[in-house]
């Protein structure tokens, strides 16, 4: 019974989604915003079941050692709740989503997979885990069938996808293969045990990590995201870049760090920094040419995994803290910039740059909010990102890494450049259409009051929160 | 537990700036009220504060310290000694009459002082931090709102590049010192940020040689150190009026503050080693920025390098190590603060009504606005360091104290001292005596009244201090005495 009763979140969520597809069946299509509604709500419901469930531990190790049900899990979860139900608030007054029962289904089979990636401890769970993610993912990016960019990123997605699945489930075969063990404790003491050459070894977290870094859209893994997040609906980019993001961080500490820092520490440092570098350098400068809103965050969300990854660098229960803390306010502040584009463009009909033109006398409160988050993604204080920034490079000048923490800090001034020039064009550019208002729906008033309170919230008092992270770390020291 | 006072005169713009940005635009009326009431509340308060420290008792007062984030030893932990009160009470100053003399803004007035204020919470902030992560978020607090301040209300020819080069300039500066306080804290190995145990964390030599140069370096770019100075006559050409003001007056001084704070204070024999080239940058400042405002025909750049040239005689000060330097320092800061805003001030209330800042279309000024050209020949006979002005006080031991360690830069130092006696007095002679052109006689008018009272007040306080420095010199002695022991002088 413990077991199940640690396992309340994630039934939950599947039965909302049962739930809300039978709703959709009854509704028939006259739904509007009902669907959404129900699934947020639900959402909001289990995020704080999850909360009052983190707060009692209850046992570590649930079925057989499959999941595990610690502070890390926790976390993630909470991460991946909160995400999945501002997609759900800022899905519903989006024409061709909005109303779809089988799209807030996926949406919330793709939130569990999250949820179990972060608890997954074996890798035939860690696999069905990821898979259960990813397959939802795919056909939610292709879900505008007339739209000729919405497929392709679905298609280029799927087919990205399923070539780093079938990496890392090979570098599972090897793990499993040299062990005779699928749980990542058993296959950790086997590595410990120093049977096996070392390159062995290397060459099975190299494997890994493809499938990994595609997850997180690190560098070299990347080439998928700014295609499938410029075409797949904005609440998919949203989702895409967040949880499922979030929930990659999750494996990737947890795998990477239990696994195989005992026996390859050197190499793997210095395979997770120079997958950093690469990551916030080519996203940074790859984002300063972009004229589409969609992609150039894009582009910065690969920058923002190579600032996650200098954390990880660190290899220190700071460094994860770090990284932890610095999903929490990427997460937080790139849901509000994806809500204030949906907004946006409801009204102009476009994602363009240039099409923001004007935004700050159409809609001065709008304005402000873009102005938040980007300047939270640039790491700007009173923000949520200046403190998570600080975090990360801190924990990287701990470890005596202090080249990464400066080339960190080149990079957010690149950052810096990019979010001014969105800003510039918010403030300062006319546009024609000054003179007409831009209603906001009142779900992604919600969504926005709840996101900019989070980057407020995350920003000004850090305490709790790098504690909480802290807590969450330690599993893994 | 007593009145949390600084907090309260930190938190007071950017609750100010709230309020702002609730109000309904149209209502400008009612946005310039609570912009007033907000800076007077927050000028009341600095000069209480600033009159209810006790000397004799020296050191830290009014201090505050509460847990921020306790794993990293991170606190927001306040107090003011002898060295950054004054710059408190200038903050308090700039702002209020920043927003006199911003009264009859006109576009959009509800986000320019909302940006301003919290520009004022910053630098409010910044100044009484004794927590380093504490003065670097309030430190990048205070860099950015510029950006937008420039950007949106400057000057349409170059605000934006004038806005992004500034902003990218100070970020580089202020992350770059930032590692450099990283490797300060776990160098220290005492898991804290704060700055009172750091000063006797006993950083070894090599270590305080080498990280040194990037933390002074990092925040001095804001100081406008040479050959870091380059976005500062630019921006405050572009800027508005009272952004000038503030990024002039208080911001320039937060950069050598820092530099001074976490630079000189925390590694002080790295800054023994590194001085004696730090003192050649400034001594460059001193004399290449004068001499480039000597040449300039735009009444903004002349004082955009005039600031420029008297912050080099900060860095100057700051260089020298010595006490006397360190007083001059501490003066000068205040005094340059309250003259380049006075300068800004006026030079903005030139270009309103003549809609040039060209020097040679300018002229007569004085008989249409004869405050104005009082108060600014008071600022300029001030920045020339004429005896009986805020400038001679604060000039003549900083000279002193260089003097002591290295005389020919201290001669050299005075022909820069000359140079500016020579801009100033042509300056003048151009701008408000002389004939006015015919076509400006028709559209130049007086000052109001309200910027009648933020000239009054600035130039009061330059007097103030020139004729009676004793509200202030023995204040910032105290707090240079703090540094001495630092140093070991």
């Amino acid at each position: 019974m413990p077991a199940l009763l640690a396992l309340i979140p994630e039934i939950a969520i599947l039965v909302l989604a049962v739930l809300v597809m039978a709703l959709d069946l009854l509704l028939r299509s006259r739904g509007g915003r009902r669907l959404g509604q129900v699934t947020a709500a639900g959402l909001a419901i289990i995020f704080v079941v999850s909360l009052i469930a983190s707060l009692r531990p209850g046992p570590a190790q649930i079925f057989g050692s499959m999941l595990r049900s610690d502070a890390l899990a926790h976390g993630f979860r909470l991460i991946v709740l909160f995400a999945s139900m501002i997609t759900a608030l800022i899905s519903m007054d989006v024409p061709g989503v909005g109303d779809r029962g089988e799209y807030y289904g996926l949406m919330l089979v793709s939130t569990l997979g999250m949820d179990l990636m972060a608890a997954s401890s074996d890798l035939v769970m860690l696999y069905l885990a990821i898979e259960t993610t990813s397959i939802p993912l795919y056909l939610l990016s292709g879900y505008f069938r007339g739209e000729r960019r919405s497929v392709e990123a679905g298609l280029k997605y799927f087919l990205f996808g399923a070539a780093a699945s079938a990496a890392m489930l090979f570098g599972f075969s090897w793990l499993y293969g040299f062990s005779g063990e699928t749980s990542l404790v058993g296959i950790a003491q086997a590595a410990a045990s120093g049977s096996l050459p070392l390159t062995l070894w290397v060459g099975s977290a190299v494997l890994v990590l493809v499938g990994f870094g595609f997850k997180v859209s690190a560098v070299p893994f990347h080439f998928w995201a700014p295609d499938v997040y410029e075409g797949a609906p904005t609440p998919i980019t949203a989702f895409i870049s967040t949880a499922s993001k979030a929930a990659g961080f999750a494996v990737l500490a947890r795998v990477m760090l239990s696994v195989f820092t005992p026996v390859i520490t050197p190499y793997w440092g210095a395979l997770i920094a120079a997958m950093a570098v690469a990551s916030m350098t080519l996203g940074n400068i790859l984002a300063l040419a972009q004229q589409n809103l969609k992609r150039l965050l894009a582009y910065s969300s690969i920058a923002h995994a190579g600032y996650a990854l200098v954390g990880l660098a660190a290899l220190s229960s700071m460094g994860l803290a770090g990284t932890i803390f610095y999903l929490v306010a990427y997460v937080i502040t790139n849901l509000a910039a994806f809500t204030i584009v949906i907004v946006v463009s409801r009204t102009v009909g476009s994602d363009d740059v240039a099409r923001f033109a004007g935004l700050s006398r159409r809609s001065p409160g709008l304005a402000l909010a873009l102005l938040v988050s980007l300047l939270s993604l640039a790491g700007i204080p009173p923000f949520a990102g200046f403190v998570g920034k600080v975090f990360v490079f801190a924990a990287a000048v701990q470890s005596g890494l202090v080249w990464l923490a400066i080339v960190g800090v080149l990079n957010s001034i690149v950052g810096l450049y990019y979010y001014l020039i969105v800003l510039k064009v918010v403030y300062l550019n006319p546009s024609e259409d000054e003179g007409k208002p831009m209603p906001i729906p009142v779900p992604a008033r919600w969504a926005l009051g709840l996101t900019i309170a989070g980057i407020l919230g995350v920003g000004l008092v850090s305490g709790p929160w790098f504690g909480w992270a802290m807590g969450a770390a330690r599993v893994l020291f | 537990m007593s009145f949390p006072i600084l907090s309260v005169i930190v938190f007071t713009p950017i609750v100010t700036a709230l309020v702002i940005l609730l109000l309904p635009a149209e209502r400008k009326r009612a946005i310039r009220w609570t912009a007033l009431a907000g800076a007077v509340l927050a000028l009341l308060l600095s000069v209480v504060t600033y009159f209810s420290y006790d000397i004799h008792a020296g050191g830290y007062q009014f201090v505050e310290k509460v847990p921020w984030v306790p794993e990293w030893g991170i606190s927001y932990h306040v107090g003011v000694n002898g060295l950054n009160l004054p710059l408190v009470l200038l903050t308090g100053l700039v702002m209020f009459t920043g927003v006199l003399i911003s009264w009859g803004m006109e576009e959009r007035p509800r986000e320019f002082f909302a940006f301003l204020f919290i520009l004022a919470t910053g630098v409010f902030g910044a100044f009484v931090s004794l927590d380093m992560f504490q003065l670097f978020f309030f430190y990048e607090m205070a860099v950015f709102p510029m950006y937008l301040l420039i950007s949106l209300w400057g000057w349409p020819k170059m605000r934006e590049y004038a806005a992004m080069k500034l902003t990218l300039y100070l970020f580089v500066g202020s992350m770059l010192a930032l590692v450099g306080a990283l490797a300060m804290y776990f160098a220290s190995g005492l898991h804290t940020f704060d700055m009172l145990v750091l000063e006797h964390a006993g950083f070894t030599v090599a270590f305080q040689r080498l990280w040194f140069p990037v933390v002074f370096l990092g925040f001095a770019v804001l100081g406008g150190l040479f050959p870091f100075h380059n976005w500062s006559p630019d921006g405050y050409a572009a800027a508005p009026t009272a952004a000038s003001m503030f990024h002039a007056g208080v911001l320039k001084n937060l950069g050598a503050f820092a530099a001074l704070r976490v630079g000189i204070m925390l590694l002080p024999e790295g800054a023994r080693f590194h001085m004696s080239w730090v003192i050649l940058l400034a001594l460059i400042n001193v004399i290449y920025a004068s001499l480039i405002a000597m040449v300039q025909t735009d009444l903004k750049y002349v004082i955009g390098f005039s600031s420029v040239s008297h912050m080099g005689l900060v860095m100057l000060g700051l260089a020298s190590l010595s006490p006397l330097g360190y007083l001059g320092a501490g003066l000068q800061m205040f005094s340059h603060g309250v003259m380049t805003a006075l300068f800004f001030a006026v030079v903005g209330m030139v270009y309103d009504r003549a809609h040039t800042r060209e020097i040679p279309k300018l002229g007569g000024f004085a008989k249409k606005m004869p405050l104005a050209a009082i108060a600014f020949i008071l600022g300029g006979l001030a920045s020339m360091g004429m005896p009986g002005l805020s400038g001679f006080v604060a000039e003549f031991p900083l000279l002193l104290g260089v003097w002591q360690r290295y005389p020919l830069v201290a001669i050299v130092a005075c022909v820069g001292v000359v140079v500016t006696a020579a801009y100033i007095l042509l300056l003048i002679r151009r701008v408000f005596f002389g004939t006015m052109p015919a076509e400006l006689e028709r559209q130049v008018g007086d000052i109001t009244v309200l910027d009648k009272v933020a000239l009054g007040l600035l130039a009061f306080i330059l007097l103030a201090l020139g004729l009676y420095p004793t509200w202030m010199a023995p204040l910032v002695q105290s707090g240079v005495a703090g540094v001495m022991r630092l140093l070991g002088a």
